[in-house]
């Protein structure tokens, strides 16, 4: 079974049309890319599934239950998190807390009081974990505000990851970065995908990084799918060589 | 311990060995025991309301709602329902408790500026109660016609009505109750999600915190702390009136909590002891005393926008 099914689903501002009629089906382990324009509504397309915007039209299923429309808290819980085009983290907190938070909610404790001894070892023992695994171990008590760039990006998504999601979303993870950053980002994705075979659905502007990592690629253009397929069908499409050119599609 | 969690202490041991040893000191610096209560009671609300405006990230400007009723329900247990200081305590605790828990739904999906604004309003709703309903609350007047009891433990009776030291020491109890369930909350990943809600609220909904739910259970323990804050209020004066539930009131607390500190735990009671003295000094000279208790504000919030507090913090960082 699809782990993602998204089914006619729109988005209208006013008379914007932001997203139109747009379906895309995922399935557990894949990596897919989601490409398109400026302005073509991939970030609009990925704030519904968050649960960031509700959609005008259309369904969301995950996992075979409709969530179209759960609070965005309540899709967390079922197993979807994601990271922001502009890097969202708590700037005046260490590295350790930033992710010792996901971590304690993961675990059933955002409510709690206090925390007992084997919890306390639970909890740090997965954020030791997580540091090593986004290569910020020598950074735990550093304040995330003062990184760079590129550790901040991926504090932020080892925070996702934090959450054990079943389905990560990553909007334009490679955002502002330089090639080394790139290249390292580009890295941890594809640890998390391969490794621990990790379903992720990304948006991203560099086509080396959506070539290296894709699955399967979508293309939006003015809201609606252009085209969906495997790298090479896409690197091949008309329609997507004359969307990218600024050419009408006939 | 580390030497670093030595330091962490550090402020702990300096305010508790102040607090502790204050009757005793107090007179010699020109004090009087009454105004370390104040202190201590006004320093509490502030503390209270600095639960949610220094650790959620939420301002109240109408936090004296919950400490008048608080008062109210103190004075009126004591003045109508049966003499006993403990049972005014914790009547006039649960009626703020209360009163902030069902008011909490209906404003807590408002941000800032227009939290606060909804928050004055409701705060208004009941100073206007208390003025008008004049046969009971005794109206512009206040409440009077009843004293503060002496306390009875079962074991023993604590004589508060006319030792006002044994009566600070039965209000530091109940401080340090409050301060310490509030201090051991934030240290907790309960805590921690309200520091993550203050931090960044879009980053705290989307790692799964339904920010709402957290900002209400904030709001109603601020709520609570406030409203014993008033009730010891009303105990130390014996005496309430409408001016407690005022929304200059909310505005009081809001100067403590700013003036001290609201990023630092003991800022606001640092910032209600400035308050206090600085108006019973000012108010023996000059009848505009609250002009220089808001300059001296001004002057805090564009120099050390964190606070006095936020100053020594720094002096000892660096």
């Amino acid at each position: 079974m699809s782990l993602l099914k998204i089914e006619h689903l729109s988005k209208h501002f006013g008379s914007l049309v932001a997203v139109n009629d747009v379906s895309m089906t995922v399935e557990p382990g894949e990596l897919r890319a989601v490409i398109g324009p400026n302005g073509a509504g991939k970030t609009t397309f990925f704030n519904m599934i968050s649960g960031f915007l509700t959609q005008t039209s259309g369904r969301i299923v995950f996992d075979g239950e409709d969530i179209s429309d759960l609070l965005p808290a309540r899709r967390v819980w079922r197993g979807i998190s994601r990271t922001f085009q502009i890097t969202e983290v708590f700037p005046e907190l260490s590295v350790g807390e930033n992710l010792r938070v996901p971590v304690e909610v993961a675990t059933g404790h955002r409510l709690s009081p206090w925390l007992s001894r084997a919890g306390e070892v639970e909890v740090r023992g997965r954020v030791a974990e997580l540091l090593e695994m986004g290569g910020l171990a020598d950074k735990a008590d550093r304040l995330v505000g003062e990184l760079s760039h590129g550790d901040q990006r991926a504090t932020e998504i080892m925070m996702a990851l934090a959450l054990k999601p079943r389905l990560l979303l990553l909007d334009e993870p490679t955002a502002g970065m330089g090639d080394q950053e790139t290249y390292d980002i580009t890295k941890l994705i594809s640890r998390l995908h391969k490794d621990h075979s990790l379903t992720i659905v990304l948006i991203e502007h560099d086509m080396r990084v959506v070539f290296h990592l894709a699955d399967r690629i979508m293309v939006l253009a003015e809201g609606t799918m252009l085209a969906e397929g495997t790298p090479q069908e896409i690197a091949s499409s008309d329609v997507v060589q004359a969307a990218y050119l600024g050419k009408a599609a006939a | 311990m580390q030497p670093a969690d030595y330091t962490k202490q550090a402020p702990n041991v300096v305010v508790w060995a102040l607090l502790l040893t204050m009757p005793f000191w107090l007179s010699h610096v020109g004090g009087y025991t009454e105004l370390g209560s104040q202190v201590v009671v006004l320093g509490l609300a502030a503390l209270g309301l600095n639960f949610l405006l220094g650790y959620t990230g939420v301002l109240s400007f109408g936090h004296a709602a919950y400490f008048g009723l608080g008062a109210y329900g103190a004075g009126m247990t004591i003045r109508y329902l049966l003499p006993s200081t403990g049972m005014g305590i914790v009547i006039g605790t649960l009626i703020g408790t209360i009163a902030g828990a069902i008011i909490g739904p209906l404003i807590i999906r408002l941000r800032g500026v227009y939290f606060a604004m909804v928050t004055i309003a409701f705060g208004q709703v009941f100073y206007f109660i208390a003025f008008r309903w004049s046969s009971v609350t005794g109206g512009d007047d206040g409440l009077t016609g009843w004293t503060r009891q002496p306390l009875h433990l079962g074991f023993t009776t604590i004589g508060i009505e006319n030792n006002p030291v044994a009566f600070y020491y039965v209000v530091l109890v109940m401080f340090a109750i409050a301060t310490g369930f509030m201090a051991w909350l934030l240290r907790s990943p309960f805590g921690r999600t309200l520091i993550a809600i203050r931090e960044n609220e879009r980053r705290a909904r989307f790692l799964g915190i339904p920010v709402d739910q957290h900002i209400w259970i904030s709001w109603v323990i601020s709520c609570a702390v406030v409203s014993l804050a008033g009730a010891l209020f009303a105990l130390l004066n014996n005496f309430v009136d409408p001016r407690a539930l005022y929304w200059t009131q909310s505005g009081d607390f809001v100067i403590m909590a700013v003036l001290g500190g609201m990023r630092s735990f003991w800022g606001p009671l640092i910032g209600a002891a400035i308050y206090v003295v600085l108006r019973d000094y000012l108010s023996s000279m000059t009848e505009n005393w609250e002009s220089f208790i808001g300059l001296f504000f001004v002057l805090v919030v564009l120099f050390f926008p964190r606070g006095v507090l936020g100053i020594v913090t720094r002096k000892v960082m660096s």
